[in-house]
């Protein structure tokens, strides 16, 4: 349960970080918090040849407001978006969802960006970007490329992003009149998520609802968004016959494919949709 | 334009631990848990699952708990490490340890450092009640205790009734 060898990088620039991508391309993998990449690397499951550390990277360390939104650089702390006060205004439903991801410990030293890039289908984080319209700031030596959310997230562990490439930031939308939600089921708090579901509502002034995003984690490959259910409750008022018709919506939409010795994919497709309607109640309320 | 290191097999490090200046050239892999234990001696620091889930080996860095399985000794550099032993007076035990004692917030002992540590890196404040209490403490696992006596201690331990 020791990291196999590997050799280390710790570049003070971000052109040094893209040379050493450019340089080694799959044999270089991109150092953050390490708090996916070194559990990875005990393992023995990842056996990078070259780890490029980003700490020293200034270019990478921007916690910043542009035009009402968010811009997270990649070595910024969970912790530190978790405890600011402008997150909580701008993007409530990033502060919401960041005490769920891992522990304390875990979210001192892991970041946002790193959670993002790294896909873990059980991860709250991807499904929050998805909800919220997140863009990703992706750059190589080569150039730079903006990767909207939706395209972003290919398959578990997989995203758009190719092996010379680093995802240098996320831009959030910023959502302060948003209604906003997130829950998940795990075996212990802190624990990878079994199911979850991230959302975000608005409500015309006679209180229906206008607006509504989902998004499924931990139920199968990708966070996935939930069109169906999210047609339905367009225009609606929410009743409980609309919350039992959200719910199995739900339950007969997620694609849900992950299996594991805590939960069957029927088991998560039907936790899935007693959260859905759990996350549009509280919305709506 | 700053020169880009070229990738190596072993790095010199030099970070405070227990506010002593400590210089070494480490390999890349070590992790922080075995500097810690193996070149440090510092054998308070313990290890359990190594990926990140009992937080047997919880330490501060920079005044935070972070779980040193996780962590690169490189990682460290130009850091502050605090461990078990940086937290325990000369003689005795500290409050947290001595409330640990009296309400058996320990039996075999394998988790405790852990526990003190995330402890002593939060605000108590920031956890006023028994269940935030309880949310702080599930990033380190105990498999003796059942728990209750450690959350009656850490509730003694900062003036609260349960």
């Amino acid at each position: 349960m020791k990291p196999p060898p590997f050799l280390y990088a710790r570049p003070e620039s971000l052109d040094g970080v893209l040379r050493l991508l450019a340089e080694n391309g799959g044999d270089a993998r991109v150092l953050a918090g390490g708090q996916s990449l070194v559990p990875l690397l005990n393992f023995r499951l990842a056996r990078p040849e070259i780890l490029v550390d980003i700490a020293m990277v200034d270019e990478l360390s921007h916690l910043t407001i542009e035009d009402g939104g968010l811009r997270i650089g990649a070595s910024v702390t969970q912790r530190a978006v978790e405890t600011s006060a402008e997150v909580a205004r701008l993007c409530p439903l990033l502060s919401k969802a960041l005490p769920l991801v891992g522990h304390l410990q875990n979210r001192a030293r892991g970041t946002v960006v790193g959670s993002i890039a790294h896909a873990d289908p059980s991860a709250e984080l991807p499904a929050v970007a998805l909800v919220l319209g997140a863009t990703m700031t992706v750059r190589s030596a080569s150039g730079d490329r903006s990767i909207p959310a939706e395209d972003f997230f290919l398959g578990p562990f997989t995203t758009a992003l190719e092996p010379d490439e680093i995802l240098v930031e996320v831009r959030f939308p910023g959502k302060p009149s948003a209604r906003t939600a997130v829950k998940e089921i795990a075996p212990r708090s802190g624990d990878f998520a079994i199911a979850g579901v991230a959302g975000r509502l608005t409500t015309a002034a006679d209180g229906a609802v206008q607006d509504v995003a989902l998004a499924l984690f931990g139920v199968g490959a990708v966070p996935q968004r939930l069109p169906e259910v999210e047609r339905l409750a367009a225009g609606e008022n929410v009743t409980p016959e609309l919350l039992d018709e959200v719910a199995r919506i739900t339950r007969a939409t997620a694609r849900s494919g992950s299996e594991d010795v805590h939960a069957d994919p029927a088991y998560r497709a039907r936790v899935a949709g007693e959260l859905v309607r759990r996350v549009v109640e509280e919305m709506a309320a | 334009m700053k020169p880009v290191p070229d990738p190596a097999g072993s790095v010199a490090v030099s970070m405070e631990v227990n506010g002593r200046t400590v210089e070494r050239t480490v390999n890349s892999r070590r992790l922080l848990a075995d500097l810690l234990r193996d070149e440090l001696r510092l054998t308070g620091t313990h290890l359990g699952c190594e990926h990140g889930v009992c937080g047997a080996c919880t330490v501060l860095v920079d005044g935070q708990p972070v779980r040193s399985c996780l962590m690169l000794a490189v990682q460290a550099d130009g850091c502050e490490v605090t461990t078990v032993e940086g937290i325990t007076p000369k003689d005795g035990l500290s409050p947290m340890q001595q409330a640990f004692k009296d309400h058996h917030g320990l039996q075999c002992g394998f988790c405790t450092p852990g526990f003190l540590m995330t402890l002593a890196g939060v605000e108590p404040e920031d956890h006023p009640d028994e269940e935030s209490v309880r949310e702080l403490l599930a990033g380190n696992l105990c498999r003796c205790t059942g728990y209750e006596g450690i959350v009656d201690a850490v509730m003694a331990a900062w003036d609260r009734s349960r």
